[in-house]
């Protein structure tokens, strides 16, 4: 199953966020999780798949540091967040596609730094939502597209398959089996509202990010929008010890760990 | 010397405007531009009416003159079927502008017999077109020809003058004819006053004092006149119709009959090294309604996409108002379909869109994955996005199908008062979701004429029942109070920001009486 191949700077990621928390007990978790990254690594059949440009607020959450080009990511029902994860592709002059989300804020999405200039909308696929994210998937960079109905595995598997042989990255609104990982917003908190005064500034959320890699989910606290209208990441060290570092830092030191 | 033959009909803008149904034949009538009488007709003349008069001058002299704007497309347009019709009896016809026309004479006078009969085939076949008062003059070199065309009478429409004689008949005419009002006073002021007179003053001078334009006018007077005259190219006549007989009444039916016809326009453009990247395609029904509209192509049209826009224009023409679009549409029409009639509009050179050796980059696939989910789900269903000015937040979005030109019907650097501040909600419901506003009694919340909240809002809920969320925080009401003026669009609504319990920021409206929720700041 060439989607499960790691890289290792990949599970070194993940090692660094686990290894953190202290604890002889999470030790052993952590060697295990690498001598398992260097396992699939000698084991890995597919060449190193490439990422998507993604926003840097958001980039070192996802495993590998960024959305991977040929994978598919669930992300939890926020318009916000899909924009968020557009926005990063987009200002590197990918097209974005939006499939089945008729409630899809345009204005939004161009605050949040989406190109409308290759942005392209079916807001109304009706039965042909499969059909429909296969062929545009084929030559836009990155699709979003809400389920109309439950897919079956066959289907599932050869969108995924056109995925990787194109290279385009998918995010799927809601549940989807097989995804690189699994995206969501909690503790939404707004700011610049009173009781009949004042108006929407600001929001503070939580990411997190669940991947079948990490046992524990890594989480990050943002500003989505700032009151500049980006997206701002509010605490680097939301991850103790991990999100200030770069992915390559936390790799070497995740491999000397390891001997 | 070339031999002119030049054809004017008078004042042809306002017999236009009388063509064009804009105003009733025989009546004083001016047309105007820039507040000048630009032409007026005969029975306008008869009261003093004269080109270049002020349009209130001309009002005074006759007060019941009708005015009309000067439309420089109305003259071209129904000018053009009169030209056609010259063309079909002389080649190499010269439109100077709308009403007046150059050809060579020599031809048709050999065709016809001598310059007079020629002169009299082309009147009659104007006077068929319905333009009976139609005046000629040939002589040597355009400019003569022309005057000579203005020195005919009504009952003498014919006016030539011999070959060599230019100068003499020239000679007598005012300065003024040279159609150079600053030349014409100056010339006035130093005495001369024919073109005769200035024609005497030696070529030399008038270059040294007039400079370039002076010693063309010189030439000009001195029957010196060597313009050539640059024939008109008929234009191609790339319009295809396919009659059907018997007239279809299925769309698939339609679509497979126009396949032939696509290709006979691509392939006749080819044939021009042109592609069409806007086409026009119109449908007669058998009841002899007509339909038609333009289809824009970012790139160029091939046959297949063509029968694509025809089968579009025709679904769209099935499918009952308020449906979705993207929605399934029924193959049959409300009429059997008799004609369809391709027009390429907009044309281009063949040689910008040939793909490049190596492809022509990302875009070009991007436009054949969209069209192919078009060609699944129907033109509107494939959307791009647009920013536009507004209030309302379904105003500030313009959403075009993929191919379309978008017009921005709001400008964005409008100020627009009363649009909501900055952040935009990430969702905007396309369609109304009914809630109810209660305050901490459960009573509904409701705005007075002073624009006061009858309670603090406690709690909504969606009106088809549900839980009630708490409010957490509130600001509002803003009002929006849209063209007041007009009775039928006019829009007076409340708008409040919510945040629940759970964090999630909501917009509420209030309209009338009832509350709905316009978006969700997710």
């Amino acid at each position: 199953m060439p989607a499960l191949a790691l890289s290792p700077a990949a599970s070194a990621d993940a090692v660094a966020g686990a290894g953190s928390g202290g604890g002889a007990r999470l030790q052993t978790v952590d060697t295990v999780q690498a001598l398992q990254a260097r396992i699939d690594a000698l084991q890995r059949t597919t060449l190193d798949s490439r990422l998507t440009p993604t926003h840097e607020a958001l980039a070192d959450l996802l495993p590998d540091g960024g959305l991977k080009e040929g994978a598919a990511y669930s992300v939890s029902p926020s318009s916000a967040l899909v924009m968020a994860l557009l926005a990063g592709p987009s200002a590197a002059g990918s097209w974005c596609g939006v499939v089945g989300m008729p409630e899809f804020g345009v204005e939004a999405a161009e605050a949040m730094g989406v190109d409308l200039d290759r942005l392209v909308l079916v807001p109304h696929p009706g039965d042909q939502w499969l059909t429909v994210t296969a062929s545009i998937a084929d030559a836009l960079g990155v699709v979003v597209v809400k389920p109309g109905r439950a897919a079956g595995d066959a289907a599932v598997a050869r969108l995924a398959s056109r995925l990787r042989e194109r290279g385009s990255t998918l995010l799927v609104v809601g549940a989807w089996p097989q995804t690189e990982a699994m995206i969501s917003l909690t503790e939404s908190r707004w700011s610049g509202l009173g009781h009949g005064s004042g108006c929407l500034t600001s929001r503070e959320v939580t990411v997190t990010v669940t991947s079948r890699r990490s046992p524990r989910p890594v989480s990050g606290r943002l500003l989505m929008p700032d009151p500049e209208q980006g997206i701002r990441r509010l605490d680097p060290r939301a991850v103790p010890g991990a999100a200030s570092r770069t992915a390559a830092e936390r790799a070497r030191e995740a491999w000397r760990e390891v001997g | 010397m070339l031999r002119a033959l030049c054809l004017w009909v008078p004042d042809w803008p306002v017999l236009a405007a009388v063509r064009d149904g804009a105003a009733r034949a025989g009546v004083p009538l001016a047309v105007v531009a820039a507040n000048r009488v630009v032409a007026c007709s005969s029975a306008a003349r008869a009261q003093g009416v004269r080109r270049g008069q002020r349009r209130r001058e001309a009002q005074s002299l006759c007060p019941v003159l009708v005015v009309l704007p000067h439309d420089d497309d109305r003259d071209h347009r129904l000018f053009s079927p009169l030209v056609d019709a010259l063309e079909s009896l002389v080649a190499g016809v010269q439109v100077v502008r709308p009403g007046l026309v150059m050809l060579g004479a020599r031809g048709p006078a050999r065709y016809y017999g001598g310059e007079r009969a020629a002169a009299l085939a082309l009147r009659a076949a104007l006077a068929e077109e319905g333009v009976p008062d139609a005046r000629i003059g040939i002589a040597d070199g355009a400019f003569t020809a022309d005057l000579a065309a203005r020195d005919a009478l009504a009952d003498a429409p014919v006016r030539i003058v011999p070959p060599g004689a230019a100068a003499a008949f020239l000679a007598p005419q005012p300065v003024a004819a040279l159609d150079d009002p600053e030349l014409a006073a100056l010339l006035g002021r130093l005495g001369v006053r024919t073109l005769g007179e200035f024609a005497q003053l030696p070529a030399e001078a008038v270059r040294d004092r007039f400079g370039e334009r002076g010693a063309h006018r010189h030439a000009l007077a001195s029957a010196l006149d060597a313009r050539g005259l640059v024939p008109r190219i008929p234009p191609l006549d790339l319009e295809r119709v396919l009659e059907l007989e018997p007239p279809l009444d299925r769309v698939d039916q339609v679509a497979f009959a126009v396949r032939r016809l696509a290709d006979e326009v691509v392939e006749t453009l080819a044939e021009h090294r042109l592609v069409a990247t806007a086409v026009r395609i119109g449908f007669r029904d058998e009841l002899g309604g007509e339909s038609e509209r333009a289809w824009l192509h970012p790139r160029s049209f091939r046959p297949s996409e063509i029968v694509d826009r025809v089968r579009w224009q025709l679904s769209g023409a099935t499918r009952t108002a308020g449906s979705a679009p993207g929605a399934p549409t029924g193959p049959d029409l409300r009429a059997a379909i008799a004609r369809v009639r391709i027009v390429p509009e907009s044309l281009d050179a063949l040689a910008h869109h040939e793909p490049g050796l190596w492809g022509s980059g990302p875009d070009e696939r991007v436009h054949h994955a969209l069209a192919r989910v078009q060609s699944l789900l129907g033109h509107e269903a494939v959307l791009t996005a647009q920013r536009s000015g507004g209030r309302t937040l379904a105003e500030r979005r313009v959403l075009v199908p993929w191919g379309d030109r978008a017009v921005l019907p709001r400008p964005l650097d409008r100020p627009w008062p009363g649009a909501l501040p900055q952040p935009a909600p990430a969702t905007v419901y396309a369609s109304r979701h009914p809630v109810v506003v209660v305050d901490a009694r459960g009573e509904t919340v409701s705005v007075d004429e002073r624009l006061r909240l009858s309670a603090a809002p406690a709690g909504f809920a969606p009106s088809a029942g549900g839980a009630v969320r708490p409010i957490a925080s509130w600001a509002g009401p803003w009002p929006l109070e849209e063209r007041w003026w007009d009775p039928a669009r006019a829009r007076r609504a409340h708008r409040l920001q919510v945040v629940d319990a759970g964090g999630v920021a909501w917009l509420l409206v209030l309209e009338g009486a009832s509350w709905w929720a316009e978006a969700k700041y997710d």
